[in-house]
């Protein structure tokens, strides 16, 4: 039993068949539950009700970067191990990246105007997140410019590469360029804890809720593409037939 | 090695005017700025440092896709992949050569347009040392950039989604030098970072370029 059985697509459509309906349910419980209880909290003494953006501003600002992470390691498995479920998976996880990467950036914008009197500033986080979602942007072009799969997927796994080792320079480099409004992390385990319980609980519900989130959507979306490839396969076998 | 160099300069030089064809974009990009922002040397100076490096990318972006595109309509870049010599050295020479075409005349002609856009003199030389630390890295990007995108008919638009990101650090710290220079600020910070940049992707794409390279000619 290893986990790369799971590299094959008959055996990876039964077991998320199986998984998808509690992924799902776990998924929408816990998200909508953050969220609505993040709601319910009461209003913080110096940001009133704006603070409540923050269920849905750092759940998607967390998963828009652990989103990448995945793309990364899928990526690395396809190059190296040439298993076409993760190069397929890396595939299906960039749209739901960067609309992660749009929800962080306009909700921040939302909150950003009561509370620092702007819509947009040039700080360092916020463009790092532009720039971000300019890298979900050239991947998802790559991969819808490219006709054949296999080379498509080769081809976005190296953009992949070369664009973390970028995402990750322009983050620093940015720190550089401009000192920013933006708070540090409020949640951090050196640190210890500098946000009340009454918003950290329903914080962490939101951000297990966002991941649960992304993981049923992942799972859809690459059920979606075996289901498509498989398509294309019996297509093919039809024309030469 | 030095054949294909020369074969690369050869053709930029003779065939296509691709030659200077950078230099007058980025002409036309320092003519075009002060219409647009006004011709006060007040207003001018400061924003002088960033507009000559966004030219200098813009200008570098033009003709990335030069790079391998014709190479690989008439077939030498098969016959370069199957040749003895490492696909990642063609790949590094061919994008020397487009240094050499593009980045080079670009950095000779900086100080000319820093004057047209009131940049201060004291900021000319960091000017000329920021655009030759960093416009080789521009070069290797876009080849990098161009490789993967070789195969395809509407590269164009594409390459310039995929190249303009990876430039960003690029294009941060030579900005960022040539500020720093005009205020008579120190220096040696950015300068080190854009240096380790630079060699860091001369050392490091070429083997993305070349493995891109080869999953397009497959």
């Amino acid at each position: 039993m290893s986990i790369w059985e799971y590299a094959n697509p008959a055996k990876f459509m039964r077991t998320t068949d199986r998984l998808l309906p509690w992924v799902v349910g776990g998924a929408v419980l816990l998200s909508v539950t953050g969220v609505v209880w993040g709601f319910l909290t009461p209003d913080d003494f110096r940001q009133g009700s704006t603070v409540k953006i923050v269920f849905l501003h750092v759940p998607a600002a967390m998963m828009a970067i652990n989103i990448w992470v995945m793309m990364l390691v899928a990526s690395l498995i396809w190059i190296i191990r040439r298993h076409h479920v993760s190069a397929l998976a890396a595939k299906a996880a960039a749209p739901i990246g960067a609309v992660m990467t749009l929800i962080a950036l306009a909700t921040g914008a939302l909150w950003g105007q009561p509370m620092w009197g702007t819509w947009w500033e040039w700080d360092p986080r916020l463009t790092s997140f532009l720039i971000l979602f300019l890298f979900y942007l050239g991947y998802i072009a790559l991969w819808a410019a490219i006709d054949d799969p296999d080379s498509a997927a080769d081809l976005t796994g190296v953009l992949c590469l070369v664009g973390s080792v970028f995402a990750l320079l322009s983050r620093y480099a940015v720190l550089f360029w401009n000192q920013g409004l933006h708070q540090g992390a409020s949640l951090s385990v050196q640190s210890g804890e500098r946000m009340s319980h009454v918003y950290r609980y329903p914080l962490y519900t939101a951000m297990v809720g966002f991941g649960l989130l992304f993981l049923a959507l992942l799972l859809i979306r690459t059920r979606t593409e075996i289901r498509r490839r498989r398509l294309a396969a019996l297509q093919a076998r039809e024309m030469r037939a | 090695m030095l054949a294909l160099l020369t074969r690369d300069l050869r053709l930029a030089v003779r065939a296509g005017g691709g030659f200077g064809l950078g230099v007058a974009f980025f002409l036309i990009l320092s003519a075009l700025v002060p219409f647009g922002v006004g011709p006060d040397r007040a207003a001018l100076a400061p924003v002088a440092p960033g507009i000559l490096w966004v030219g200098a990318l813009l200008a570098c972006l033009l003709s990335l896709d030069r790079i391998f595109a014709l190479d690989h309509e008439d077939g030498s870049l098969d016959l370069l992949a199957t040749a003895p010599m490492p696909l990642e050295g063609a790949v590094a020479v061919k994008a020397l050569a487009h240094w050499i075409t593009t980045g080079l005349p670009l950095v000779l002609a900086a100080p000319l347009f820093g004057v047209l856009l009131q940049l201060p003199p004291v900021a000319m030389p960091w000017l000329v040392l920021s655009l030759l630390i960093g416009t080789p890295a521009l070069s290797m990007l876009g080849a990098f950039g161009a490789a993967l995108t070789v195969g395809l008919r509407r590269g164009g638009l594409l390459l310039s989604l995929l190249v303009l990101p990876l430039y960003i650090p690029t294009l941060i710290f030579g900005a960022e030098i040539t500020r720093r220079g005009a205020e008579g600020a120190a220096i040696v910070t950015p300068l080190v970072f854009q240096a380790g940049i630079t060699l860091a992707v001369l050392a490091l794409i070429p083997f993305a370029a070349a493995a891109a390279l080869r999953v397009n000619l497959r």
